[in-house]
């Protein structure tokens, strides 16, 4: 059976979430597997994290470089290939970071590369057997990989549910004298900021949330027109963002804002998981859409096959007539 | 500066409902919308404006058949100077891994200075670009959402990180980066200038021409298999509102003012 390792990530002396995850996802892979954490930093915070870690792992590789300050992934790149073993598998999260880092990561270890993972079958000798989504989440597919030579497996965040189990009291390894000197070729240079923007979503308890089937600009104020009848504020998923409709302020997603409404109304968009994964705290979720195959019908809770262009302005002139103030 | 953009044909999933087959090997692609790969799409355009400014040349790329003929066609309407089409039938059935093995060997014997792909395509994978330039040596930089040409030898580009944040990165040249979608707004392209460029001819490239070795590429040498597509058993999906759009309207105003949708 080849060594799992879990790259995790942190941000200000906290892993991120995917560490138990990844803990879940090996043992999908191999159930009596005993993944081995690794992870990159430096300084004090850096320290909390690893030993932090030892929760989750009984075993924590920990790579502390100033060059490491900062998670930059050709960076770190190097530096994991200084540390792991041959035709080892390696769990890293699907995100902006994972994606910066593994499919070049499969190159150098000259291991296979599987982006996205949303479900893991099992491993069977070196065969391993793996459930990805394509075309916006509309089918599944089965993936199978031959392992033999190793492994980078880029797992969707949230969808492996970590076990409750007792802290495993892990140990850390410091392997940062194994890294030599850490080159690089792009350099970081600063953060930017998201902008607040002049309405904050993210306080918000009803959201008019619309997506690319909203068509074109003109049509943004049906929606407005909707949100304003029912007291309620607009926002969007990524295409009307590109499309320049609406400010990125107003964007739900991962990309965007996270956002925790008591009532969210979903309309003409798909429901891609990256948009679902900036909603939290399980709002009454209704989606309005004119394809029944939309991903959105499988988390909203009331669905509404229609054309959203024909539909909120009907919807509009009843709530003003059911709602006396609106008038 | 002469820039590669990497592009790919694809359903257009905004415009198509996409079923699986009888056999379940592959969806229904009779009657699919195709289009370019949406982020390839601005993947040209900023290559276009940086020529723009920078000087250079535009080169639009494709592995694939000859139906893809009509994107690479599409592109050098909005602007580009060139394109290629490498298609052969050793490449059939090629995973990301041979994708960019024979992207490789393009670019080993037509150097570029940048090299820039969409940030993912159809399957989802964002996988071809960062591969590609692990190959080359190259630096890569993904989700990449701003370029400023800072000299010959360096960008500066902006990159989307998480809750909208971004990060300023350096980056040396050649490169190669994954454009995120929204990064410009890719000018239109009407049908006369389609026909303008209906007669350009647009040269193929195979095993021979490329010089790749036919075993590290194709269905043989693929480590990473689709088995099957399938649709997830549905979770618990959503109550579906059935009935004159009136009598939806009616129903729903009744659960939004049950749940605190109406204040």
């Amino acid at each position: 059976m080849p060594r799992i390792f879990a790259y995790v990530l942190h941000k200000n002396g906290v892993a991120d979430d995917s560490a138990a995850e990844m803990v879940a996802a090996a043992k999908k892979i191999d159930p009596v597997a005993s993944p081995i954490a690794i992870t990159t930093g430096f300084g004090p915070e850096f320290d909390t994290v690893c030993s932090g870690l030892c929760d989750w792992y009984g075993e924590v590789w920990k790579i502390a470089k100033e060059e490491l300050a900062y998670p930059n992934a050709e960076v770190v790149r190097k530096a994991l290939l200084s540390v792991l073993p041959q035709n080892c598998i390696l769990l890293v999260a699907h995100n902006h970071f994972g994606i910066d880092l593994s499919s070049g990561l499969s190159i150098k270890l000259n291991a296979v590369f599987v982006p996205d993972v949303v479900s893991i079958e099992g491993l069977q000798d070196v065969k391993l057997k793996v459930v990805r989504q394509e075309f916006g989440g509309q089918v599944s597919a089965h993936v199978a990989c031959d392992v033999s030579s190793g492994a980078v497996l880029n797992l969707r965040p949230g969808v492996f549910k970590p076990t409750e189990t007792a802290p495993l009291n892990g140990r850390v390894v410091d392997k940062s004298a194994e890294v030599l000197a850490l080159p690089t070729k792009r350099r970081f240079v600063k953060m930017i900021a998201a902008d607040i923007g002049g309405v904050d979503i993210t306080k918000e308890p009803v959201l008019v949330s619309i997506g690319r089937g909203i068509q074109q600009q003109d049509n943004v104020a049906i929606a407005q027109e909707l949100a304003d009848a029912m007291g309620a504020v607009v926002s969007c998923s990524r295409p009307v963002v590109d499309a320049k409709w609406l400010e990125k302020s107003r964007q739900v997603g991962s990309s965007g804002k996270t956002v925790k409404p008591k009532v969210y109304l979903a309309c003409g968009m798909s429901g891609s998981f990256q948009h679902l994964a900036g909603i939290k705290g399980s709002p009454f979720l209704v989606a309005i859409n004119k394809n029944p195959k939309a991903p959105i019908f499988q988390v909203a809770d009331i669905g509404i096959i229609d054309d959203i262009l024909e539909f909120l302005p009907e919807l509009t002139n009843h709530i003003r007539e059911s709602v006396p103030s609106k008038r | 500066m002469e820039i590669l953009v990497c592009a790919k044909r694809v359903p257009d999933t905004s415009e198509n409902e996409i079923e699986l087959n009888r056999a379940g090997n592959d969806i229904e692609r009779d009657d699919l919308v195709y289009s370019i790969n949406e982020a390839d799409n601005y993947a040209v355009e900023e290559a276009l404006q940086i020529v723009a400014r920078e000087g250079g040349n535009v080169t639009v790329v494709t592995v694939g058949s000859d139906e893809d003929e009509e994107i690479l066609r599409r592109e050098m309407a909005m602007g580009a100077n060139r394109a290629v089409l490498i298609s052969d039938d050793a490449f059939s059935g090629s995973d990301g891994r041979g994708v960019a093995t024979i992207l490789k060997a393009y670019v080993e014997k037509n150097p570029y200075d940048l090299i820039l792909t969409g940030v993912q395509a159809d399957d989802g994978a964002a996988q071809v670009g960062g591969m590609l330039a692990a190959m080359l040596d190259y630096p890569f930089a993904s989700l990449v959402n701003s370029i400023r040409v800072v000299d010959a030898k360096k960008l500066e580009i902006v990159r989307e990180i998480e809750g909208g944040n971004k990060e300023v990165n350096e980056i040396d040249l050649p490169c190669v980066l994954s454009v995120q979608t929204g990064i410009n707004e890719p000018r239109y392209v009407g049908m006369r200038g389609i026909r303008q460029v209906a007669s350009v001819e647009i040269p193929t490239l195979g095993v021979s021409e490329l010089g790749v070795l036919a075993s590290s590429v194709g269905e043989a040498a693929a480590k990473v298999k689709r088995v099957n597509y399938f649709v997830p058993a549905a979770g618990k999906g959503a109550e579906i509102l059935h009935g004159k759009r009136e009598e939806v309207v009616d129903k729903l105003i009744e659960l939004l003012k049950a749940k605190g949708g109406l204040r």
